[in-house]
């Protein structure tokens, strides 16, 4: 477990956060700006906040008496460019701070590199770079692992390249902080989630909670908002699977092996919501769902959460529609949502132990 | 093939030893200077540099003037060396550390620029995977300046090669003890009826100014290849 009380200036503003992060992963989201490096970087020891206490797994990092330097305190950190050592090929450099004697065949193996041990990394690609560095850093047998923006520098196919082998790092059981500001990757991959806004943190709070929590929707951003669902394969035909989830059966794109568990995003503005049971649509997910809560940002559009079976989905629409259909709480109303309108990034796979 | 005389075979080896060991010693003094100039900060930082500059601006003569009343027995450092018998005052020992002082600034800028390409996200790097700052310096710092070391140990031995005016000033051309190639170049031209011996080291300073040259430009790019990592 992480502890992380800080105040200090950096440049122009002030961070002042009191940070606590159990197991699994941890997100730290907040648009640029917000402090979430200089947050990672304090915990990590690259950084001498003024004030602060740093604990992590109950041993003192930094408090008034004590400041643990970055290089024993434990901590994994994977940064925005790999940082690779130029002068040394892959496999030294993937052993630079592992044990003596420790074979980097198995870490090599789950994330796919194995073929690159003999290379120098001026030849590697963005994803095969970003990929040996997160493997740097867990042969380092961390006790945390920080990752900061490390799909940052990547294109959109990289990065959905890469989500898979995040998800089988998720998997491991490490603690992970993980810095993004990208929905699509938290959405994936997060136990927690913490929203950091201008120095200070927001909201922390479960991830499908909080995505499915209207009220959060402007920190999140409108157009990042959505639930998260934990969805296991049931069936599955040209090209889309039948998944069971907590608020119903839903259809979604992709291939998986039956009783496989997914993780599913559903984007607010994907949903459609109708009064009266839609007829002879194209869109496969029609779902009978009641309205749960509304909330009504500053602009045009109200995040509505609705209530189907035992779990939540989120969706956004403008105010007009509202007071056109009357919408409020307690009214039952069907969902909509395109089995097309799941991008492959919204598809993931689940913690094995996960509950469908 | 042209035979040397025997006082121009000593003049040359005594050059050889003086301008290695000049190298050398400086190396690690060097290699410290630059990174007070790259990485310190301190107060008289700007000094430092200057200083370091010195022997580069400065007319040779001046330098070897400032040694002699530095080293010389009665001089306030001298005065310390020579009853523990480490005195340097017209011995070859002298013409190394004016060579040396001589050759300084030249290794430090070279050395400098080196530690400044240096990422230091690289060595950041390295503290989170567990080095310790000596070991950072030593596996990642160390091996990325390589290429500028050796930039500077081969411009430092060709300077301390064919440094003459502070040498001559400092330890005077006692041949076998202070006459280095270029002392004896320039004795020989003083003697008529010397130019056969005179041409042999002239041609000699020649080949071995190459040979530096063309051993650095063999191995530079090999090095700087290897830390680039292609």
């Amino acid at each position: 477990m992480l502890e992380a009380q800080i105040t200090t200036r950096i440049g122009g503003f002030t961070l002042d956060v009191d940070l606590q992060a159990h197991g699994g992963v941890t997100a730290l989201f907040g648009p640029s700006g917000a402090g979430k490096t200089s947050l990672a970087r304090a915990i990590a020891g690259l950084s001498h906040p003024e004030r602060g206490r740093i604990a992590l797994n109950g041993k003192v990092l930094l408090d008034g008496t004590t400041n643990v330097p970055a290089h024993h305190r434990g901590i994994g950190y994977v940064f925005q460019e790999p940082r690779l050592f130029p002068h040394l090929d892959v496999r030294a450099n993937l052993l630079y701070g592992a044990r003596p004697g420790q074979d980097p065949g198995p870490v090599a193996d789950m994330l796919g590199i194995e073929g690159l041990l003999h290379r120098r990394p001026a030849g590697l690609s963005g994803g095969e770079a970003a990929r040996v560095a997160i493997g740097r850093a867990l042969l380092r047998d961390p006790k945390l692992l920080i990752l900061d923006e490390p799909l940052a520098a990547l294109d959109a196919p990289r990065r959905s390249a890469i989500l898979p082998w995040l998800e089988r790092l998720r998997d491991r059981g490490l603690p992970v902080l993980y810095i993004s500001h990208a929905m699509e990757e938290v959405a994936r991959l997060a136990d927690t989630l913490v929203l950091l806004r201008e120095g200070r943190i927001a909201h922390a709070g479960p991830l499908a909670e909080s995505l499915a929590d209207p009220s959060l929707t402007p920190l999140i951003g409108p157009s990042q908002a959505g639930a998260v669902l934990t969805a296991e394969v049931a069936a599955q035909a040209d090209g889309v699977m039948t998944v069971r989830t907590p608020v119903g059966a839903l259809h979604v794109p992709g291939s998986a092996a039956l009783g496989h568990i997914l993780r599913l995003r559903v984007r607010a503005e994907d949903i459609i919501i109708a009064t009266s049971e839609p007829m002879g649509l194209s869109a496969l997910n029609v779902l009978p769902v009641t309205i749960d809560a509304l909330h009504a940002g500053d602009g045009p559009a109200v995040m509505v959460r609705l209530r189907a079976g035992d779990g939540f989905l989120l969706a956004r629409v403008t105010k007009r529609s509202v007071q056109a259909l009357t919408l409020e709480p307690g009214r039952p109303v069907w969902a909509v949502v395109k089995t097309t309108a799941f991008a492959h990034g919204d598809v993931g796979t689940a913690r094995p132990n996960a509950k469908a | 093939m042209i035979t040397l005389p025997p006082e121009a075979w000593v003049a040359l080896m005594l050059s050889l030893r003086v301008s290695a060991v000049a190298t050398l010693v400086s190396l690690p003094l060097a290699l410290w200077v630059a990174h007070l100039l790259a990485r310190g900060r301190f107060r008289g930082k700007g000094m430092l540099d200057a200083a370091v500059h010195l022997p580069l601006v400065l007319p040779p003569v001046v330098t070897g003037y400032a040694l002699l009343l530095l080293f010389s027995q009665a001089g306030p450092i001298g005065r310390i060396l020579e009853p523990m018998g480490l005195g340097v005052a017209f011995r070859w020992t002298g013409a190394a550390l004016a060579a040396g002082i001589m050759a300084f600034p030249l290794m430090v800028r070279a050395m400098r620029l080196a530690l400044e390409a240096v990422d230091p996200r690289l060595e950041e790097a390295a503290s989170t995977l567990g080095a310790s700052g000596f070991r950072v310096w030593r596996s990642v710092t160390l091996p990325l300046m390589a290429p500028g070391i050796l930039a500077g140990v081969t411009l430092g031995f060709a300077k301390a090669f064919g440094e003459f005016g502070a040498t001559i000033t400092f330890v005077a051309s006692i041949p076998g003890e202070t006459r280095t190639l270029p002392s004896a170049i320039y004795a020989f031209l003083q003697v008529p009826g010397a130019e056969p011996a005179l041409r042999g080291l002239v041609l000699v300073a020649v080949a071995v100014a190459l040979g530096a040259v063309l051993v650095s430009n063999w191995w530079a790019p090999r090095i700087a290849a290897r830390v680039a990592g292609r």
